[in-house]
C-alpha cells in the first residue's frame, strides 16, 4: 500500500540498524525518551526494539492523553454524566479509564447515556439531533486534538447552539516535559519529539531542550521506519556532541506549527494556573480551560463538578511509568492485578499506554524473542 | 499544593485513594498479594536462591532475567481460572475477545460443564445410534440488518453452516428462530428470509424448524435471528483446536476482515467510504475439498468475531503450542488495510464470515494449499505460518518491518454487533 509501505521497509530498517549500532560508544548507555504514546505504541505494534543495539534503551514517555488524566477528572466527568438530561459524549479510549468508582462503560452499562463518538463535530451532531438533552463532550488530549474542540466549540456559537458543552481536559505537552527533565530521578540523553503534536505546535518550543538542557530532540513520524531514522539522528548528534532540535517529520511538520489552528485554540481556551497529571501530580500552566467569552460552552461552569481530588491506588506506579523511571513490568501491579480487561492505572488503558503496549505486544522478553526466531 | 512539581509525591493520600476504590481494584489487588506471595515462596522453595528472601534476591538478578521472571508471574496469573469482575454486562462480553472468554468460562461452563461442552469448539459431537452428529447454534443481531455483500439472513444460515463445517460435519438441517419488533417492515422480511433460502440451497441445506416471537416496539432493534444446525460427521479423526503440534503449518482461506470492515462503513458513522463487501459464504464446499486432499488437517476454524486472531490465541492455548505468523504472508485487501490503517484497527481482529484458519501436518501444506486454491473461495488461500512449541500459549507475529511481537487476545470493543 503506498505511503505506508515505504515506511516499513524490512531492508532500509536493517540498514538503518547497522549504522546506529556503529554510533555506539563502547560501554555507554544510551537513554532516548519518545514523548509520545503514538510512539509508544508504533515500536511495540512493529517489533522495532528488535533493531536496536543493547545499548540503547527507548523511555517510553508521557504523551499519552488517555494516561495523563487523574481519577478525579474521570469522577467529575461521570458526575456530570448522571445529571439529568445529559448526554456524555467522549472518545473510544476514554471509555474504559478507571475512575474511583468504575468506568463509562460500567456506567453506560448501569444505564447512563454515554456514547462513543470518533469526533467532537459528532458530539455537535448528538446535540443537533436532541434538542431537548444537554450533550456534554469529554475534551481530552493534547495540542493535537484541542484545535478540534476549539473549531467545534466556534461552530456550536456560529449555529446558536445553547445545549451543547466541553468538559475541557487539554493539556499541554511542554510543561510536562520540562517537568520530566527538572524530575531528579531519571537521566535521559535525548528525545524523540512528538510529531502530531508539532503539526499544531511546529518546533519552536523544543528549543529549550536543546540549548538549555543540551539534549537533542528529533521530531519523529509515527511510521516504524520514521522512528528507527530519528534514533539515528539522535545518536549522530550525541556522537559529533550537538545538542539542536531536528525535524524528522518534515514532510507534514512546518518549523513554525499550524498557525490557524492555534489561533483557533488562543480564541477558544486559555492555560488553566494549574492542573494534576496522573502519577505526575500538579503541574503549573499545563492544561487549557474555557475562556470566559466562550463560558456558555463550558460544562464545569453550566453544572457544578464536584472537583474532588482522587488518589490512585497505592499500588499503582502509573507515575513512574509516565516518567520513564519504570519500565512497565517492573511496576508492582504489572500484568497480575493489573490487566488491559481489568486496568488499575490509566497506562494500561490506551492502546497508545505504556504498559498497554507492552502487555499487548512486547509481553516476552528480547532473549526468548530471540531463542524463537532462532529456531 | 497549587504550583507542584514532579517531584511532590502524587501518592500522599493513598489511603483515601484505596478506600474510595471501586471494589474490583480491591480485590484484584488482593489476589496481586496472594500471588506473589505464592510465587516468592515457590521460588525460594526450590532453593536456587538461598540467602534471605526471593524478593532481595530479585533485585540482584540481571534486568533479563528479573524481566523474565515478571514475565512467567503473569503467565501464571493468566491461566488462573477466570473471574467475572464486572457487576453487569458490557459491550465488550460480546465483542469475542477475552472479556467473551471470561464471560463464556466464568459463567456458562461453570453451570453446564460436561465433557462435550469443555472443548469449547465450534459445534458439539454428538454419538447418536453409532452415528456421529455435529450440533452447533448461533445467535444473529448485526447492525445494519443490510449491507454490502448480503444481509442478516444470509449470514444466519452461513454462520452455522461454517460452524458445522470447519467442525468436520457436513451439514443437513438448520432450525431458524426471528425475534421480530413491533413495526419492522414486512418487506424486509421478505428480503431476508429469501436470502436466506437462497443460502440454505447454495449450502445444501434444509430450514426444517424455526419459531417466530415479536417484541414491543424499542424492545428489539428491527429483527434478530437464531439458526440452530446439525450436521454428520464422517470423517477420522476429530478435528480440533487442541490437536495442533509442532511442525504444523498454518493456512488461512483468503483475504481477512472483509466483514468487519464493511459493516463498519456500512454504519455510515465514519465519513469514509471503500469499495468492500462481506465475505460472507458457506465454507462446506472448500471443507470437502482440502479435507479430501489433506488427511493430516487438524483443525479447522471459522474467523468470525475476534478474526483470525482470536482463532491463533486459540489454538495457542489450547493445545499449549506458539503459533508464529509472517504479517508479509497474510492476505488483507488493498481497501480493508486502508481502511483499517485510517481507524487505528489491526485487521488481525476484524470479522471474517466465509474465511477459515487451517491446522495442518506441514508435510501437507502444499497439498492443503493447492486444494483450497482449486475452490473458488480459496483463490487467495495462503500459509501464514507454523506451529512451535515454546513459549506455550503465544501468538508471535513476525511483523512486516521485521521486528517480533506478541498477538494477544483482543480487549474492548472497536466493533460491536457485527454479527
Amino acid at each position: 500500500m503506498r505511503f505506508v509501505d515505504e515506511f516499513r521497509d524490512a531492508d532500509k530498517a536493517h540498514a538503518l540498524a547497522a549504522k546506529i549500532a556503529e554510533l555506539c560508544e563502547p560501554g555507554r548507555q544510551y537513554k532516548l525518551m519518545e514523548v509520545c504514546g503514538g510512539h509508544t505504541h508504533t515500536i511495540y505494534k512493529h517489533g522495532l526494539e528488535d533493531y536496536l543495539p543493547e545499548a540503547i534503551t527507548l523511555v517510553h514517555g508521557p504523551g499519552c492523553p488517555v494516561c495523563v488524566i487523574p481519577m478525579g477528572r474521570v469522577d467529575d466527568a461521570m458526575h456530570l454524566a448522571a445529571q439529568p438530561d445529559v448526554i456524555m459524549t467522549s472518545f473510544g479510549d476514554m471509555m474504559r479509564v478507571p475512575g474511583s468508582s468504575g468506568s463509562f462503560f460500567d456506567a453506560k452499562a448501569a444505564g447512563t447515556d454515554i456514547r462513543m463518538v470518533y469526533s467532537p463535530l459528532d458530539s455537535l451532531k448528538i446535540a443537533r439531533k436532541n434538542p431537548d438533552k444537554r450533550v456534554v463532550f469529554m475534551a481530552i488530549g493534547f495540542e493535537t486534538t484541542a484545535p478540534s474542540t476549539a473549531m467545534t466549540v466556534l461552530r456550536a456559537a456560529a449555529q446558536g447552539l445553547d445545549n451543547f458543552s466541553i468538559f475541557c481536559n487539554h493539556v499541554t505537552i511542554i510543561p510536562a516535559i520540562k517537568a520530566i527533565l527538572d524530575s531528579p530521578d531519571l537521566r535521559l540523553d535525548g528525545f524523540i519529539g512528538p510529531g502530531h503534536v508539532s503539526t499544531v505546535i511546529g518546533c519552536r518550543p523544543y528549543e529549550f531542550i536543546a540549548a538549555d538542557y543540551s539534549k537533542p530532540v528529533v521530531v519523529a513520524g509515527f511510521e516504524p521506519l520514521d522512528i528507527l531514522q530519528s534514533v539515528y539522528m539522535l545518536m549522530l548528534q550525541l556522537a559529533q556532541g550537538r545538542s539542536e532540535v531536528e525535524n524528522q517529520y518534515a514532510r507534514v511538520v512546518p518549523w513554525d506549527g499550524n498557525v490557524v489552528a492555534l489561533q483557533a485554540i488562543g480564541e477558544v481556551m486559555e492555560l488553566r494556573p494549574y492542573f494534576e497529571w496522573r502519577g505526575l501530580g500538579f503541574i503549573s500552566h499545563s492544561a487549557l480551560r474555557m475562556r470566559p467569552e466562550y463560558s456558555a460552552f463550558d460544562a464545569e461552569l453550566l453544572f457544578s463538578v464536584p472537583g474532588v481530588r482522587v488518589a490512585d491506588p497505592k499500588a499503582c506506579q502509573c507515575g513512574e511509568v509516565l516518567k520513564g523511571v519504570l519500565k512497565p513490568w517492573e511496576c508492582k501491579v504489572f500484568g497480575t492485578a493489573c490487566t488491559p480487561e481489568t486496568p488499575i492505572g490509566t497506562c494500561m488503558v490506551s492502546p497508545e499506554g505504556a504498559c498497554a503496549a507492552y502487555y499487548n505486544y512486547g509481553r516476552l522478553s528480547r532473549q526468548r524473542v530471540k531463542e524463537v526466531t532462532r529456531s | 499544593m497549587t504550583t507542584g512539581h514532579l517531584d511532590q509525591p502524587a501518592t500522599m493520600d493513598s489511603g483515601a485513594g484505596e478506600a474510595t476504590s471501586a471494589p474490583w481494584v480491591r480485590e484484584a489487588l488482593h489476589d496481586h498479594d496472594h500471588d506473589d506471595h505464592g510465587a516468592r515462596a515457590s521460588e525460594a522453595g526450590a532453593g536456587s536462591r538461598d540467602d534471605a528472601g526471593a524478593a532481595g534476591s530479585r533485585r540482584r538478578l540481571p534486568l533479563a532475567d528479573r524481566e523474565r521472571q515478571v514475565l512467567d508471574r503473569i503467565d501464571r496469573a493468566r491461566n488462573r481460572r477466570p473471574k467475572i469482575k464486572e457487576e453487569r454486562i458490557t459491550m465488550s462480553h460480546g465483542a469475542g475477545g477475552k472479556a467473551t472468554q471470561t464471560l463464556i468460562e466464568a459463567v456458562f461452563l461453570e453451570a453446564f460443564r460436561n465433557p462435550l461442552l469443555e472443548p469449547l469448539e465450534d459445534a458439539a459431537r454428538l454419538h447418536v445410534n453409532g452415528s456421529r452428529v455435529a450440533l452447533t447454534t448461533d445467535s444473529y443481531v448485526v447492525s445494519p440488518l443490510f449491507f454490502p455483500g448480503g444481509n442478516i439472513g444470509d449470514l444466519a444460515v452461513n454462520g452455522t453452516v461454517n460452524d458445522l463445517s470447519v467442525s468436520g460435519a457436513v451439514p443437513l438441517y438448520l432450525s431458524a428462530g426471528f425475534i421480530l419488533e413491533e413495526g419492522f417492515p414486512v418487506a424486509d422480511l421478505n428480503r431476508i428470509v429469501a436470502s436466506m433460502a437462497a443460502a440454505a440451497a447454495a449450502a445444501g441445506v434444509q430450514v426444517v424448524t424455526g419459531d417466530t416471537k415479536v417484541v414491543e416496539k424499542g424492545k428489539a432493534d428491527g429483527c434478530y435471528i437464531n439458526t440452530a444446525g446439525v450436521g454428520i460427521i464422517e470423517r477420522e479423526p476429530t478435528l480440533g483446536v487442541a490437536n495442533a503440534r509442532p511442525g504444523d503449518a498454518v493456512l488461512v482461506s483468503g483475504p481477512i476482515g472483509d466483514h468487519g470492515v464493511t459493516i463498519m462503513l456500512a454504519r455510515g458513522e465514519l465519513e469514509i467510504e471503500a469499495d468492500v463487501v462481506s465475505d460472507t459464504a458457506p465454507l462446506n464446499g472448500l471443507v470437502a475439498g482440502l479435507l479430501a486432499a489433506a488427511p493430516g488437517v487438524r483443525a479447522l476454524r471459522d474467523a468470525t468475531r475476534g478474526g483470525v486472531a482470536t482463532i491463533l490465541n486459540e489454538i495457542a492455548r489450547a493445545a499449549g503450542v506458539c503459533v508464529v505468523v509472517r504479517e508479509d504472508d497474510i492476505p488483507v485487501r488493498a481497501e480493508v488495510r486502508g481502511a483499517s490503517e485510517l481507524l487505528g484497527i489491526d485487521p488481525m481482529y476484524v470479522a471474517c464470515e466465509g474465511r477459515m484458519v487451517v491446522v495442518v501436518d506441514g508435510d501437507q501444506a502444499g497439498a492443503a494449499l493447492e486444494a483450497m486454491r482449486a475452490h473458488p473461495l480459496g483463490e487467495q488461500a495462503s500459509v501464514i505460518g507454523h506451529i512451535a512449541e515454546d513459549p506455550q500459549g503465544i501468538v508471535l507475529l513476525k511483523t512486516a518491518f521485521g521486528g517480533t511481537r506478541i498477538v494477544d487476545l483482543l480487549v474492548g470493543d472497536p466493533l460491536p454487533r457485527i454479527c
